[in-house]
């Protein structure tokens, strides 16, 4: 299944080792994180050595070899965001969660990463839910999300 | 769909401009990042459902487009004619807007914006101080079209320039033309546009390339993402007239990953341009021949550095190089190639359809035209504005953002990015203009203006600035990554309680050999962000050092929490919101205490407490 998945990102692209960014972005879409067996695959089929993939696979902030959690929780640290107190927001979320930035919880629920700025900074502070922008984020709101997120969560396991 | 040419664009943008004269009313929605991050979306469902059921649709136009600026007050709509400007806006206001604004040409009083200097309420979008105060060449055009719609580009004279470029013009005069208006690169370092192309033109080579850099990683910047989001079409108008001066076969826009509205704009844009040969193989006909790719950015901060941003392109990590030769002569590929950013390409259209007179005569002597900045931080109004250079900080800060949010005092504000610095109130006068910010230790940069007021700790922001350059590293030269990261352990220990003047010095001395001995702008303007605070707010300095106090109460180690008796009553709001457990729950109804073993200081209780019991001293 997962050559697959390789196959159909590579379908539309040059093959050349310039496109080694993008594929990987592309495969971290598709698997959530970078699995060693794709990355060994896309250094044969990018003609590129291993050594170089897990480079730039080391390199980019984007890029993680730990599978993530159900729920990526992404909180923006930029400027605006800091004076708006971002690390207290932080210091909530990993106090709730019991992890550190880049970790996953031992559910496999939630995995907290922590970005340079994403762009939003009118709405500071902000954090990102899955793709969603929460602005003007205060340690209770972002309390009862990620309640509201693992009770979801929850609910959705107890009825498969 | 019909290619254009250069015979028939005239005609085909004629008739698209007539089609938009059917509607007789329009409505502008916003849907930036940040209005959507706001709930513009399930604002433009509700809008399309009550327009169906009202039987309204096709008769009104309803208008998506990207930021408008103002994203403190999203969702925002505008209804033209009248100019009637509506903020704040839910689903719920809808049926009303309709009914009353739409039907009636009435005024709904509620979704109207609030001055919250004067507590009027101002109807019409060219009267709120916010916009009254700008000049918005670049952003304005985002309210006029939709970014997925090429058609609304044209309508508003999109690819006229282009038109004008290729029927009528040199190359040579082209650059010329770029090089009266005095137009300086909106990335950061200010280098003239025109020598640019210039130098890339006359470069021995081929392909030569033409690359937009998006790859806008300061904190506390976003105009070009606003743009890109907004309004593709002007940055691929500008890379194709700079491809067509230059001489470019190819270009790219290096856009960063975590814009992906960014991304899915300018794909679509490329694909419409495409589609009506804008783009590829002999352009409108007349023999100019242009692609762009688009390569997402893998989140490094240093890619927003020309040699950086070209290793990355070439699916490497992104170490700069020396640039003993410039990038212009051998870049991607090791050919010349052209990087200018977001907004630098935006203007371009613009000074060949209006000229480089009009471009000039905005601005000061040697800083011309206008610059987006991103407003935020501490201050009423955030969101991105748009001035002409020249303008001062305080005409930025107080007239068109409102002045301090939360009436404490405003005492900085940190201006260009991690290369830029942090400017007292007493210099607020300045203009900006990139000579004489960077002669006060600051920079224009890319155009990001935090505003701090009094709760923020110099001494914190200097060490946020350090931990966030020693992450954003590549680690190539010594001096960036060992300097960078004994600068930090140093501020450290001063933020900390362990803060000697002597350590003082040293930070100070090492800043300089980071400076002197590092190869690219990142390692070279790293230690300004430092310097500055030191330089304007030595006393914040002094108070760690010799008093072991934060006079801002940011400094963990320095402060300590402690719950006022008098005051308390013992409501638990404290006691429910800390993360950590640190509040003591003794008897009942009795004032609540804090234990300080437990107690992280993250002040999470003070901002919750509704009797202002919880100090911080």
């Amino acid at each position: 299944m997962k050559a697959k998945t390789l196959d159909k990102i590579l379908e539309k692209r040059a093959n050349s080792r310039y496109e080694l960014i993008e594929v990987l972005q592309d495969v971290q879409h598709s698997y959530n994180y970078l699995p060693e067996e794709v990355l060994r695959e896309v250094s044969e089929r990018l003609d590129t050595p291993l050594i170089e993939v897990f480079r730039v696979a080391n390199f980019y902030k984007a890029f993680t070899l730990k599978p993530r959690g159900k729920h990526l929780l992404t909180v923006c640290m930029g400027t605006a965001c800091h004076v708006k107190g971002a690390p207290r927001f932080l210091d909530e979320v990993l106090g709730q969660l019991n992890i550190k930035p880049g970790e996953t919880t031992e559910d496999g629920e939630f995995t907290v990463e922590t970005v340079n700025c994403l762009g939003a900074c009118a709405l500071s502070p902000v954090v990102i839910l899955d793709g969603t922008y929460h602005k003007h984020m205060t340690p209770a709101k972002l309390r009862a999300l990620i309640q509201k997120t693992s009770d979801k969560s929850g609910k959705k396991a107890k009825k498969k | 769909m019909t290619v254009l040419t250069l015979k028939n664009f005239n005609k085909l943008s004629d008739e698209i401009k007539k089609k938009n004269k059917n509607y007789n009313k329009l409505i502008t929605l916003c849907a930036g990042t940040g209005c959507c991050a706001s709930g513009c979306l399930s604002v433009l469902e509700s809008l399309n459902k009550e327009l169906k059921k009202k039987k309204l649709t096709g008769k009104i136009k309803i208008r998506t487009t990207g930021c408008h600026g103002f994203c403190e007050q999203g969702p925002l709509m505008v209804i033209e004619p009248g100019n009637i400007f509506y903020c704040h806006i839910t689903p719920g206001d809808i049926p009303e807007i309709i009914s009353e604004s739409l039907e009636k040409n009435k005024i709904v009083e509620r979704s109207l914006y609030v001055d919250p200097s004067t507590g009027k309420k101002i109807a019409r979008e060219k009267d709120i101080p916010f916009y009254k105060a700008q000049d918005r060449s670049i952003l304005s055009q985002n309210k006029l079209v939709d970014p997925c719609d090429i058609n609304d580009y044209i309508a508003d004279g999109g690819y006229s320039a282009l038109v004008k470029v290729l029927a009528s013009m040199e190359p040579e005069e082209v650059i010329e033309e770029v090089k009266k208006s005095g137009l300086r690169g909106r990335g950061g370092g200010g280098f003239l546009t025109a020598r640019k192309w210039e130098s890339c033109r006359k470069a021995e080579g081929r392909p030569k390339y033409v690359i937009c850099n998006a790859d806008e990683g300061d904190p506390g910047a976003y105009m070009d993402r606003s743009v890109l989001e907004g309004n593709p079409h002007v940055v691929i108008e500008g890379m194709l007239i700079a491809a067509f001066a230059i001489g470019a076969e190819h270009g790219a826009i290096y856009v960063r990953n975590e814009y992906p509205l960014a991304v899915k704009h300018s794909r679509i844009a490329i694909g419409q341009a495409e589609k009506l040969g804008l783009l590829g193989k002999n352009i409108l006909g007349a023999g100019l021949s242009f692609d762009i790719r688009i390569a997402r950015g893998g989140g490094a901060f240093v890619c927003g550095e020309s040699s950086a941003l070209m290793a990355s392109l070439e699916g490497r990590v992104g170490e700069p190089r020396p640039k003993d030769t410039h990038t212009t002569e051998k870049g991607f590929e090791e050919m010349p190639t052209n990087l200018n950013n977001v907004e630098t390409l935006a203007n371009v259209p613009s000074i060949m359809n209006k000229g480089a007179a009009w471009f000039s005569k905005k601005g000061t002597k040697t800083s011309k035209g206008t610059k987006i900045f991103a407003l935020t931080g501490q201050v009423k109004n955030t969101g991105l504005i748009e001035v002409p250079m020249g303008t001062t900080m305080r005409e930025i800060i107080y007239d068109i953002g409102g002045g301090p949010s939360n009436g404490r005092g405003i005492k900085a504000v940190q201006i260009g990015g991690p290369s830029g610095g942090c400017l007292p109130e007493k210099l607020f006068n300045l203009p900006v203009d990139f000579e004489v910010l960077t002669e006060f230790g600051a920079m224009v940069g890319s155009g990001g203006m935090v505003v701090m007021d009094e709760s923020t700790c110099m001494v914190d922001v200097a060490k946020y600035f350090l931990k966030f350059l020693l992450d954003e590293s590549c680690g190539k030269c010594v001096s960036c990554r060992i300097g960078l990261s004994r600068m930090l352990e140093i501020i450290t220990d001063i933020s900390e309680g362990r803060g000697t003047h002597q350590k003082l010095e040293l930070l100070k001395d090492t800043a300089q050999t980071v400076s002197l001995a590092s190869l690219c702008a990142l390692g070279k303007t790293a230690p300004n962000p430092a310097l500055t605070t030191i330089n304007y707010f030595e006393n914040e300095y002094r108070a760690h050092i010799d008093k072991k106090k934060c006079p801002a109460g940011v400094c963990r180690d320095l402060i300590h929490y402690s719950i006022s008796e008098k005051k308390c009553k013992a409501c638990g709001l404290c006691l429910k919101a800390c993360p950590h457990g640190a509040i003591l729950n003794g008897q009942k109804r009795r004032p609540l205490k804090i234990d300080q073993e437990k107690c992280h200081k993250c002040g999470i209780c003070k901002e919750v407490c509704e009797f202002e019991a919880v100090t911080v001293s």
